[in-house]
């Protein structure tokens, strides 16, 4: 008799702690989304009725102008800011990505003297800031000319995206088990093919999770492309966003909040499709391999 | 089967193994070099000298750091200056995002429909910053934000106002906002680590008796000690690091009277906005933050090659760390 008395004592003593637990964080959750909410509000209403507060409802006239007039003002248009940012972030993605993992593999299976030297090092290089090489890779592409060119920015975030890829997939690479490479050498592959044709296949998740993240990070960058990309036309999506806030525009929230969420959409539609790598890639970076 | 013979019975000399194998390195060093290890050197080697390429020695270090931009105590109001406008971001925006996403990842495993909350609270982390900035602008805006309104609303009538115009409100909406958008980061590590710990350890715990206050204390929070490193590191770069949203939501110039101006955006304005061009000021500050970034990046690291530096090691985690990152 006293044991189901105790359960169900138990259970009132937890029920209302579960109850506020779900509130506590099903509320934080919420007053987090709502700056989002608001930006998706005015993106989608005239400026007129967010003047006040988008969360006033009446009037409510839906319409996707201010989209439009995001995508195609004479001004800063947002379709060749991002038609920009694609053509930047893919290269930008994919060289890094190749190079570093052709790197990585080197750092995880042959040994040398200088090796752990140079590989803290290269980790090392990770937590430098943008700032610290940004007069002199600017300098010196003013005088090769570069400076203006989606060049430019492709190879400053390939090079910026080595040390922490190499990292990632050094670390990977280490989990894998090294008798299927050991016996194909016995069979007289070379290191490259069997790179190529053995470990490459396997490590397509840990380059898918890489992938996500280097992509959102040059999507998302401000500072190099504000350096190196100078006329109008050459500008990215993240630069047009500022652009737009600074320029006639600056208090029309409504065509604002649409351009916002044209440069936001892909981030976050990439987080939405392909959030197991995003976040393994995040947690590998900072934890573990 | 002859032609796999043949392949195997072909010599293949050491050397050129070696040469294959230093390939492997080669793209890499060369951009890395090019591109990173070389223009940190120049940097500092800037940092060194006089726009007319005399060697300055340490004077424009003291040209930067007894400048009003860096330091600016001369009274009680703010702008305090970059370096102390850094500080002040740390002091609030760490403990704020920390505790909070901790709560969020203990909190989240006995709620349901976690995954959709993680999900509202992890956005803020795939928002490019400049549009955070931006958003941020507009939260704070005195006519349709929701913020300085809803204050107004509230009886709260002295923060009913641009937040951006003025410098206090401006500097702590722009904290308070990299709290909103950073939280994201915490939580999700934690969540990770939380799932590390053994559950035999609640559970004996539970059995114990032990409040869920006891049980945080003695072992939730001392088990999750080389999370927490990863999570206070990590959050200091990105700290000292600041730039998108305070050019998004303010300007180059650091706001209203440069009252949210910061390290990284000081060293932007030096190089690449003030005419004529202060290259060389601008090297000393990315000198000095790069130094400060890499004072603690190299404490993390050692800590994680090494080891608790306590002699007394409670917990087998920090070597699981060191496993883990495979140092």
């Amino acid at each position: 008799m006293r044991l189901p008395r105790l359960r169900i004592g138990r259970l009132l003593r937890v029920q209302p702690r579960t109850i506020a637990f779900h509130v506590v964080a099903w509320g934080i959750g919420i007053l987090w989304l709502i700056p989002f909410i608001g930006v998706l509000m005015s993106s989608i209403r005239p400026l007129n009725e967010i003047l006040s507060g988008w969360w006033n409802l009446s009037p409510f006239n839906p319409s996707f102008a201010d989209f439009l007039t995001a995508w195609s003002n004479p001004q800063f248009p947002m379709s060749e800011g991002l038609k920009n940012t694609f053509i930047i972030a893919i290269p930008g993605t994919l060289i890094p990505m190749f190079v570093a993992t052709l790197a990585a593999y080197g750092f995880a299976r042959f040994s040398f003297r200088t090796r752990d030297y140079i590989f803290l090092t290269i980790v090392l290089l990770m937590t430098i800031p943008q700032q610290m090489v940004a007069i002199p890779v600017f300098l010196t592409m003013v005088r090769v000319g570069l400076v203006d060119s989606f060049l430019s920015v492709i190879l400053v975030h390939s090079a910026w995206g080595i040390p922490w890829i190499l990292l990632f997939m050094r670390n990977f690479f280490q989990t894998l088990p090294i008798e299927v490479e050991e016996a194909a050498r016995v069979d007289g592959a070379s290191d490259f093919r069997i790179f190529s044709r053995i470990v490459l296949p396997m490590a397509l998740p840990a380059l898918a999770a890489v992938g996500v993240l280097q992509f959102m990070w040059v999507w998302n960058d401000y500072f190099f492309a504000r350096i190196f990309l100078l006329s109008p036309g050459n500008t990215v999506a993240t630069q047009r966003v500022v652009n737009l806030a600074f320029g006639q525009y600056s208090a029309n929230w409504s065509l604002l909040s649409a351009a916002t969420l044209l440069t936001l959409s892909v981030p976050v539609l990439i987080y939405s499709l392909l959030q197991r790598y995003y976040i393994r890639g995040m947690i590998g970076w900072t934890i573990k391999g | 089967m002859t032609r796999r013979a043949g392949r195997r019975t072909r010599p293949r000399s050491r050397d050129a193994r070696k040469l294959m194998r230093a390939a492997f390195f080669v793209p890499a060093v060369f951009l890395l070099v090019l591109l990173v290890v070389y223009p940190v050197a120049q940097t500092v080697y800037l940092s060194f000298f006089s726009r007319s390429g005399q060697f300055a020695g340490l004077d424009n270090y003291g040209a930067v750091l007894s400048d009003r931009d860096t330091i600016d105590l001369s009274d009680t109001r703010l702008p305090y200056g970059t370096l102390i406008h850094n500080a002040i971001w740390i002091s609030i925006h760490l403990p704020l995002s920390l505790f909070t996403g901790l709560f969020l990842a203990l909190t989240l495993q006995k709620v349901r429909g976690a995954a959709i909350v993680k999900s509202m609270i992890f956005l803020g982390m795939v928002t490019p910053l400049v549009v955070g900035g931006i958003i941020l602008r507009f939260l704070f805006d005195e006519r349709s934000g929701i913020v300085p309104v809803g204050l107004g609303l509230l009886g709260v009538h002295s923060l009913a106002i641009q937040w951006t115009a003025f410098p206090a409100t401006l500097l702590f909406g722009l904290i308070l906002g990299s709290v909103w958008l950073w939280t994201g980061f915490s939580m999700i590590v934690y969540s990770a680590g939380v799932t590390t710990i053994p559950r035999d350890y609640f559970e004996a715990a539970l059995i114990d008796g032990a409040s869920s206050w006891r049980t945080f204390r003695k072992i939730t929070w001392p088990l999750l000690r080389p999370i927490t490193l990863v999570v206070v590191t990590m959050t200091l770069l990105w700290e000292l690091k600041l730039f998108d949203i305070v050019i998004a939501a303010a300007d180059p110039g650091g706001g209203v009277s440069g009252a949210a101006d910061v390290l990284a955006l000081q060293m932007f304005r030096y190089g690449f906005v003030n005419i004529p061009r202060q290259y060389n000021e601008a090297a000393v500050v990315a000198t000095l933050l790069t130094f400060l970034t890499l004072v603690i990046a190299g404490s993390l690291f050692r800590r994680i090659l090494l080891g608790a530096p306590k002699k007394k090691r409670r917990f087998h985690l920090v070597g699981g760390l060191r496993r883990m990152l495979h140092i």
